[in-house]
């Protein structure tokens, strides 16, 4: 448990959260690993963890049926992966999947959520930092679809 | 009397005419994707020979077609002059038909060059969208020529889809080199892609620089060049160790014409390569 | 150089000027009336000139008036200004011929056999060039003879252009030399300079010598030194021309004002009213862009570039692959009033307008450069300047 608290307080992500807080966050986390090609989650599921990549790379996928898996953003070493586990009711949107060997701490949704609910200063915070990953994320998706490099007629 | 002043003290009649195009042979023709293409150039003559920095331009002459603005995208030690094209306007695509043998003009090479001297000593960082790779090449040449002379030297490179990929050979084998960090990115996947999706942009904060000691060159469209810019300052990097190459209209290449006119900046010979700081205001006045 | 003391020439003696450099080989080109206007072509003798003929000049109006005088430089200037010689409306830069796979490339000056910018002019003298049209030739010399890379055109013709000035002692409502510093009388970079003086007994021309040539031309011509009452008033005819000016440009602290004015409103409104037509641009002695134009002929074996006037009025002036960098019209005209009086600073160290007033004449909606810059000023300073100290002072309080 020691090191996984220190790998959290470690990671931007956790930058400057109190002690006590990093202590009921870490109370929430866990080593997880998948293999090459494993889903992490998948499009309607039930969104109750999100990811802190350690090691590899995953891909946000979405499925059409006429054109098989498509990428739309890969996710590496340090991003955060998933919010829906915030926000009712609480499924995946996207197939998440490792595209090498990952390794990630899981964060406990559900465990974080109570938590959220009973403290919220802590909720905020965690808010606060979630924001700033969608505001983010939003950008360049918004980057992405202006199509730059493609040319115009 | 009043008269126009003297070229090195030159009369007008020996003045080299700068909108006269010296001749060129096509060496060799190289398709790179569906769109684009490089061709290698050889001088006719040896007097017509020239010499070059990493980011300047070339303005080429296609017989009877018309000349356009060239990025160079070989090596600066090398002999021959390598352009890599995207057939968009007309004298492109009739220059994506001419063959090994086929002759051109060119004029050049004009105007400001990456800050390589000044990256000497510091981590380097080139973000390269789309057709921007190419005029970046010569810079990733010259500092894997001297390596040891820079530090950290990451090529970030974001395009519109796999398919669009430039120079995968080189990719490759950059990306194999111990001293150099590659990140490859595209807009859009097909089913299958392995690699990156996501803007060029997301790469700036994955890769391993020392912001305070990086020089960063930038090359792309306008707005990838502006949003790679404030991610790079967002990672600490100032605006003074930013820079960008800027695309106007430019028909003589040599101030003269008044096309690339970019506030009161002209692209041709002021740029195309502009520190960040300098024209930072003039990128978000629309329509400048 | 100059001479000190004015010379005085008699009415005859142009006539005598023109001859003689006809005889040294010279096109002479001076004004003359074509159709409604007087416009410059090359002339032979005084009786091309606009004898008797004045101008009226207004926002879109331009008219001819006839005077019961036989004046030559009752006028202002018209349509026409000398960039037309010096940087040619249309210009063969080099020829291309193509044999066999073997293409030949040359621009007919020295070394090349192949027509281009090189093909033989004869000289030129400039007869009648107005103070304000000399200020427009010194600033197209630093711009096509002043960089790294000069226009081997504009060098080869513009070292051998006499220059024959003539300074105004009328002003048209349009004028605004005075207040750019660009006239009304002519300061240096001429051959000689004229001053007409017309009294009720006497028609005679005050002569300020520039070079040693010009004065060498007056050597075969009668003339003498001027009197003291000839050149007074002389003087107070181009002195009176100055105060008729009705119109002005602020120029003090221009490009500040109009750096800081990219979003102004008034760009919209005069946006309105502005047709793209790109006339202004056309009869602006300074304006310099132009544009290059690739032909090949129907066998396929020679090719030409020309180059041709452009204007930033024009859509594919900015264009880069898929569009426009300037498509709205407030865009362009920002951008050409901006260059004139602010960036042409940055770039050549003068303001880009000579006060001439031809934009404001030939604007076919009457827009007037003087007014749509005073607007701007006028806000801008009560806006900004005032406010921004405001600010500090309570700041500091």
């Amino acid at each position: 448990m020691e090191t996984l608290e220190r790998i959290l307080a470690e990671h931007p992500f956790f930058k400057d959260l109190s002690d006590p807080y990093l202590k009921l966050v870490t109370g929430c986390a866990s080593n997880v690993r998948f293999e090459p090609d494993k889903f992490i989650f998948r499009e309607g599921e039930e969104a109750d963890q999100f990811y802190l990549i350690r090691q590899g790379r995953v891909a946000l996928q979405v499925f059409l049926p006429d054109r098989g898996s498509i990428t739309v953003e890969t996710l590496e070493e340090g991003d955060i992966l998933g919010w829906s586990w915030l926000i009712p009711p609480y499924h995946w949107h996207f197939d998440a999947r490792a595209l090498e060997l990952t390794r990630a701490i899981a964060l406990d949704g559900r465990c974080l959520r109570n938590k959220c609910e009973e403290d919220r200063s802590l909720g905020y915070e965690l808010l606060k930092r979630f924001a700033h990953i969608m505001e983010d994320r939003l950008s360049s998706t918004r980057l992405q679809l202006l199509d730059l490099y493609g040319v115009r007629s | 009397m009043v008269s126009a002043p003297d070229v090195h003290g030159k009369s007008a009649d020996s003045v080299v005419n700068p909108m006269l195009p010296a001749l060129y042979t096509i060496q060799r023709v190289k398709r790179e994707t569906d769109d684009t293409f490089t061709l290698e150039l050889v001088p006719e003559s040896d007097r017509h020979k020239i010499s070059f920095l990493p980011g300047q331009f070339i303005m080429v002459y296609v017989f009877g077609v018309g000349e356009v603005p060239l990025s160079i995208s070989g090596d600066a030690a090398g002999t021959v002059l390598v352009h890599t094209i995207r057939a968009v306007g007309i004298v492109t695509r009739v220059m994506s038909r001419l063959r090994r043998g086929d002759k051109v003009g060119i004029r050049g090479p004009f105007g400001t060059a990456w800050p390589v001297q000044e990256a000497q000593g510091h981590d380097v960082v080139l973000i390269a969208g789309g057709i921007g790779l190419p005029p970046l090449r010569p810079v990733l040449y010259h500092v894997l020529s001297r390596r040891e002379e820079f530090g950290k030297v990451v090529l970030l490179y974001g395009t519109r889809t796999p398919s669009d990929i430039l120079f995968r050979d080189e990719l490759e084998q950059w990306r194999a080199r111990f001293d150099l960090e590659v990140h490859v990115t595209v807009d859009r996947a097909q089913s299958g892609w392995r690699g990156n999706v996501g803007v060029v942009t997301t790469l700036i904060h994955k890769s391993s620089f020392d912001p305070q000691k990086t020089i960063a060159m930038v090359c792309g469209p306008e707005a990838m060049m502006r949003f790679s810019a404030l991610e790079l300052q967002r990672r600490g990097v100032s605006t003074n160790s930013i820079y960008l190459s800027m695309e106007r209209n430019m028909k003589c290449a040599i101030g003269l014409c008044g096309h690339c006119q970019f506030g009161p900046l002209f692209v041709c010979k002021d740029g195309p390569v502009f520190r960040y700081s300098h024209i930072k205001d003039l990128l978000v006045k629309w329509e400048i | 150089m100059s001479t000190t003391t004015p010379l005085r020439i008699e009415l005859s003696a142009i006539d005598g000027i023109i001859s003689s450099l006809r005889q040294q080989h010279y096109t002479v080109v001076g004004p003359t009336v074509r159709g409604a206007s007087i416009v410059l072509d090359e002339i032979s003798s005084t009786s091309d000139l606009p004898v008797g003929w004045m101008c009226e000049q207004a926002p879109a109006r331009y008219r001819l008036i006839k005077l019961p005088v036989d004046s030559l430089f009752a006028h202002t200037v018209g349509p026409h200004s000398w960039k037309q010689y010096l940087f040619p409306p249309i210009l063969r830069l080099f020829s291309a011929n193509r044999n066999d796979g073997e293409i030949r490339i040359g621009d007919g000056l020295p070394g090349s056999d192949v027509p281009g910018a090189g093909d033989a002019v004869r000289p030129y003298a400039f007869l009648g060039v107005r103070s304000c049209d000399l200020h427009a030739i010194l600033i197209q010399d630093k711009i096509f003879g002043g960089g790294p890379y000069q226009d081997a055109y504009y060098r080869r013709v513009r070292e051998q252009t006499w220059i024959i000035a003539v300074n105004c002692t009328l002003a048209s409502a349009t004028c605004f030399c005075a207040s750019t510093k660009t006239g009304p009388k002519a300061s240096s970079g001429y051959d000689l300079a004229l001053t007409e003086v017309i009294t009720e007994q006497d028609h005679y021309f005050i002569v300020e010598v520039g070079t040693e040539r010009g004065l060498k031309l007056l050597e075969g011509l009668n003339h003498r030194p001027a009197n003291e009452s000839e050149t007074a008033r002389a003087a107070e005819l181009v002195e009176g021309t100055a105060s008729q000016m009705a119109r002005s440009l602020e120029t003090e602290n221009i490009r500040e004002v109009l750096y800081q004015s990219a979003d102004h409103t008034r760009w919209e409104a005069v946006a309105k009213r502005c047709l793209t037509c790109a006339n202004c641009t056309m009869v602006c002695p300074t304006c310099f862009c132009a544009t290059v134009e690739d032909t090949v002929d129907l066998t396929g074996m020679r090719a030409e570039r020309l180059r041709k006037w452009d204007s930033c009025f024009n859509m594919d002036f900015s264009y880069i692959h898929g569009g426009s960098v300037r498509s709205s019209v407030k865009a362009r005209y920002r951008h050409w009033l901006t260059h004139k009086l602010a960036s042409w600073i940055d770039q050549f160290g003068t303001l880009g307008c000579v006060g001439c007033g031809r934009c404001i004449t030939w604007c076919p909606v009457g827009i007037d450069i003087t007014e749509e810059y005073r607007a701007i000023r006028d806000t801008t300073l009560t806006n900004l300047v005032p406010s921004s100290t405001e600010e500090v002072e309570n700041g500091n309080a």
